[in-house]
């Protein structure tokens, strides 16, 4: 399953990395604790944050995840959405809450 | 050497991109330059969140990779214990902004090969750690 899969089945919004949604998502994970997502994550997650600052596109970067989903309708911030195009990450946004969003993406096998 | 201001979140996690930079316009291998940046990553958070300032040094050497980092400020009274998953002294800002986690130093630890340590009470912590490159067969726990 591919970012994009995520994207068009949740209709997420897409704030940045438009380029990159083909990349191949492993799993995922949520925290809003950078230092536990640095530990705890791995290469090709997606990741599931209301952080909007943008410590999280380095961290993502890091570790290489396929993309940030933002959740409760937040935005990322503007220097967030500028540090994530440099980088090529792409940051997706959901009106749903995390526990919601979590449940659905674990239904449809993002484990 | 690279400056690093206490309290500034905006700049935050630059020093370490730096880092990564430099090491990958080297040609260093990913899994080297991913293992540094996060360690570097943590230890430049760690000034920013508890430090007055500080600085972090790089040094290159054919056989491993060392990072520096050497602050002023009010310093661990309890190195041990800082050292324990889940232990913080983090402000309300600084979880605000997801950090003070109390898993920055054992994050370090756990990507770098070695790691030293030592604090000052009331005046500054230096932290130094080590990646080998000749031993780059080290799997991550959760790699």
């Amino acid at each position: 399953m591919t970012v994009f899969d995520i994207v068009k089945t949740f209709g997420l919004q897409t704030r940045t990395g438009k380029d990159r949604l083909h990349e191949e998502v492993t799993g995922g994970y949520a925290s809003d604790l950078l230092s536990d997502v640095i530990a705890h994550s791995r290469k090709g997650n997606i990741w599931i944050t209301i952080q909007t600052h943008p410590n999280i596109v380095a961290v993502a970067t890091m570790k290489e995840l396929s993309g940030i989903i933002l959740t409760g309708g937040r935005e990322p911030d503007v220097d967030t959405v500028q540090k994530a195009e440099e980088e090529g990450m792409p940051i997706l946004v959901s009106p749903l809450f995390t526990f919601e969003l979590v449940g659905k993406l674990y239904q449809i096998g993002i484990l | 050497m690279f400056h690093i201001e206490g309290g500034d979140f905006t700049n935050a996690g630059s020093i370490s991109d730096h880092v990564k930079k430099i090491l990958s316009k080297a040609g260093f291998p990913n899994k080297i330059i991913r293992r540094i940046s996060i360690a570097a990553f943590e230890a430049e958070m760690n000034v920013i969140c508890y430090a007055t300032r500080g600085d972090l040094s790089l040094f290159i050497t054919p056989n491993f990779l060392k990072v520096v980092v050497e602050d002023e400020g009010k310093g661990i009274p309890d190195v041990n214990l800082a050292m324990s998953e889940g232990y913080s002294t983090a402000d309300e800002k600084i979880r605000e902004l997801g950090f003070g986690a109390g898993m920055g130093l054992p994050n370090i630890k756990r990507n770098a090969d070695e790691m030293i340590l030592t604090s000052k009470f009331r005046q500054g912590t230096h932290l130094e750690f080590i990646i080998y490159l000749d031993r780059q067969e080290t799997q991550l726990p959760f790699e």
